[in-house]
């Protein structure tokens, strides 16, 4: 008995050997096949965005039709400026529904109605979002703006600014809470000094990873910023961003304007990837340096 | 010597569940009275209307009257806060308020009531550390996060969170029963100078432990109080059948 | 159902009750050598003696162990609280049954001083006490440990007659006055015995019931009313 048993454990083992070595073999093709688009794509646009890179383009303003040269300096700070306005609008807000989802809504009906609307608002397309600032802040003023834009990429970062505020607070173990209670605070003082301050590390980069996402955003900005070949002149008027000059640019017949746009997208996409990877750097220090300490 | 605390009539409900039945109870200054029985037999209920932490809880209520220092905690007009500063709690988890210092952890709840004066916080804090005897191990790194202290030090830094408001009472629910034997020693060691300062109401489950640290002792079986009484009395002859049988570990 | 320590509570009961039957089995053999004049009967008991000493040494030990690792409470500490004390008791019972027996080989082989009435009633008496208190607590019985504790006044009584009897007896035959003094000392560890017997109630009692009963001032008139010690 025994010795028919050792010798099936040690046949299944040869078996599982070669299981384990196929299956092996099998993910590291899945893997590679997924980073193929992403490195070429990467690969792609650092090859005919590299070369196009010069001073001027990081400092001259677009030329008019027909003439070489020129560069993307006020989209480069017009979509700092969207981005400013987004986070004004987009992070206070986004915090507030986050923390009432968390603290106060629990199991209301109210709060599943708050929760349904939100992940609704992430799954409509991003040029629905911009119809709607169009309608409400566009028409009315009879003119684009960058006030309109920025409350358009704000309304976007809403949703994953709360998911991501809900999540975290949810994290906080709920005798951490009571801790704070138990001391004589009042619930709010708790949630705001207590429970949001212990949580602030890991809710900025949620807030830096929506603002990477926002920041190449095109089609919102399409009927609410517009375009601007000039320095902006007030965040009443239409603002020139990086996602919209690239699109312009790219489909024009102009090959200087192609080259221009993949200058642009290299820039674009440069911004997004630094601000991912400084995030989780600085994030990841943070953590080690409290685990040290 | 007077109550400093008094029950009288206390129910308790979890939505149609009543948790406790007509408790009735009085809670000597300066004593330290443990309250012991078996799971589910409403201890932890007990302690947390003391505090009105109970109501916290969803659907969760509680009738009667309970006197601190002669004023009714229950009435309608009292803010639930405010009593909360007169009675305090440590829990069964150590939980230091993460990312907050040592020093800070100490001193948010007066912070937070309003007190900026950063002499007083200073003296408060080194008051309330030397009362939970981690003064010593903490007074040169008192910036240090909360949790990079150990288990039985970040206890007692919860310890001395909770005695920086100067309560009155102190409740504690089950403070030791996550620490190792050394820290759990350390902290019924200092039981002894801090009910000089404050009363004490400890849930405890471990009968050696409350047998050791209490003058009174009060058993509570299925939300009833069966049996209170001097510790010495209560474990050497117990005058109720079902605490004898408690109490030798015949059940629970 | 049954716990461990429930067991080894049994056991150290019975180990007492062992050790007890040991000490009536002495206290039995040493009155009776008495009565019957059997010298051999008396070379029993200082051999039952070596195995009492013996299980008053196990008994202790076995009561330590158990308060180490068990951390009784309640009850539990009272009954073993309680078996240390009779343990003691049990043992000075055994030392008084050998004193008997060595007192009672003194008097066989002299001269009869006078015919023995009391002190076989006497024995008899202590004997039915020893083992009403041992019975009450084999069987946990409060209102029988009560009653040892009443029949300690007739032992007493006893032990008086005695004395008196043996010192009239003295008076005519003066040179027998090593005789007297055997049974008067034979009179005097009965006694002894009897105290014990009492100790043991007492102990019962408050193993059972909690209550220290020990020197209430109804026992220490009754004492004082005979001139004990």
């Amino acid at each position: 008995m025994k010795h028919s048993f050792t010798d099936y454990i040690y046949r299944s083992y040869r078996k599982r050997k070669v299981i384990n070595a196929v299956m092996y073999v099998l993910l590291s093709i899945a893997v590679t096949l997924a980073i193929i688009p992403l490195l070429s794509v990467f690969g792609y646009v650092i090859v005919q965005g590299m070369p196009a890179l010069n001073l001027e383009f990081f400092t001259g303003l677009p030329k008019p039709v027909g003439e070489i040269g020129g560069g993307m300096a006020n989209a480069l700070v017009g979509t700092c400026t969207l981005v400013l306005i987004a986070s004004v609008v987009g992070v206070p807000w986004g915090i507030a529904v986050g923390l009432y989802l968390s603290e106060y809504g629990k199991d209301g009906r109210l709060s599943s109605i708050v929760r349904f609307c939100a992940d609704m608002l992430a799954s409509i397309p991003s040029i629905i979002v911009g119809l709607f600032v169009y309608a409400l802040v566009v028409l009315p003023m009879k003119r684009f703006s960058a006030l309109a834009g920025g409350l358009a990429l704000g309304l976007l970062m809403i949703p994953t600014v709360s998911r991501t505020t809900e999540e975290l607070l949810k994290m906080v173990p709920n005798h951490i809470r009571e801790a704070g209670l138990a001391l004589g605070l009042p619930r709010w003082k708790v949630i705001l000094w207590i429970v949001l301050k212990g949580s602030r590390g890991p809710i900025t980069t949620g807030i830096m990873l929506s603002i990477a996402r926002i920041a190449g955003e095109t089609a919102p900005l399409l009927f609410t910023a517009f375009n601007n070949r000039f320095w902006q002149s007030g965040l009443d008027q239409p603002i020139s961003s990086l996602p919209v000059q690239i699109y312009t640019y790219a489909i024009s017949p102009y090959d200087d304007w192609h080259r221009q746009a993949w200058a642009g997208a290299f820039v674009l996409v440069l911004l997004v990837f630094m601000i991912n990877i400084i995030t989780r750097l600085i994030f990841a220090a943070t953590i080690r340096k409290r685990q040290e300490s | 010597m007077s109550s400093v605390l008094v029950v009288r009539k206390l129910n308790a409900w979890f939505g149609h569940t009543q948790a406790l039945k007509e408790i009735s109870m009085e809670f000597e200054q300066n004593s330290v009275t443990a309250i012991i029985g078996p799971s589910g037999c409403g201890k932890s209920t007990f302690i947390r209307c003391m505090n009105r932490l109970h109501e916290e809880v969803p659907e969760a209520r509680a009738s009667g009257e309970v006197f601190l220092e002669g004023k009714n905690i229950y009435l309608p007009e009292v803010d639930p806060v405010a009593i909360r500063r007169k009675i305090g709690m440590v829990f069964q988890k150590p939980n230091p308020f993460p990312s907050l210092s040592v020093f800070d952890n100490v001193a948010v709840g007066l912070k937070l009531a309003g007190v900026k004066r950063s002499a007083v916080l200073k003296e408060a804090v080194e008051r309330s550390l030397i009362l939970a005897a981690l003064w010593d191990e903490v007074k040169d790194g008192l910036h240090s996060p909360g949790t990079s202290l150990s288990g039985g030090q970040q206890q007692r830094l919860c310890i001395a969170r909770a005695l920086a408001v100067e309560p009155s009472v102190l409740l504690m629910d089950e403070p030791t029963s996550a620490l190792d034997p050394i820290s759990t020693a350390k902290i019924e060691e200092l039981m002894t100078e801090l009910k000089k300062a404050v009363t004490i109401v400890i849930v405890t489950h471990n009968m050696q432990q409350a047998a050791r640290i209490s003058d009174k002792t009060g058993f509570f079986l299925l939300g009833e109080l069966i049996e209170c009484g001097d510790t010495s009395q209560i474990f050497t002859a117990p005058k109720d059948k079902h605490t004898e049988r408690y109490i030798t570990g015949r059940f629970g | 159902m049954e716990r461990h320590f429930d067991v080894s509570l049994r056991e150290l009961k019975e180990q007492l009750v062992g050790m007890a039957g040991l000490v009536e089995s002495a206290i039995d053999k040493a009155t009776q050598a008495l009565k019957t004049k059997d010298v051999g009967l008396l070379s029993h008991v200082h051999e039952i003696e070596k195995k009492v000493n013996h299980a008053h040494k196990a008994v202790d030990n076995s009561c330590l162990k158990l308060l180490a690792l068990q951390q009784p409470l309640a009850a539990d500490l009272r009954l073993i609280v309680a078996i240390i004390k009779i343990n003691t008791d049990l043992e000075r019972m055994g030392d008084q049954a050998e004193n008997i027996a060595y007192n009672s080989e003194r008097y066989i082989r002299g001269k009869e001083l006078k015919p023995l009435i009391d002190l076989p009633i006497m024995a008899d008496e202590v004997r039915s006490m020893v083992r009403e208190a041992l019975d009450s607590f084999v069987k946990s019985d409060e209102p029988l440990a009560r009653d040892v504790l009443k029949r300690d006044d007739k032992v007493d009584a006893l032990k008086n007659k005695i004395f008196r009897d043996v010192l009239e007896h003295l008076k005519g035959q003066p040179d027998l006055l090593e005789q007297g003094l055997s049974l008067i000392l034979i009179a005097r560890n009965l006694e002894r015995i009897g105290d014990h017997a009492t100790n043991i109630a007492e102990d019962v009692i408050f193993a059972v019931s909690g209550e220290d009963i020990r020197h209430s001032a109804k026992v220490e008139t009754i004492k004082g009313a005979f001139n004990q010690k």
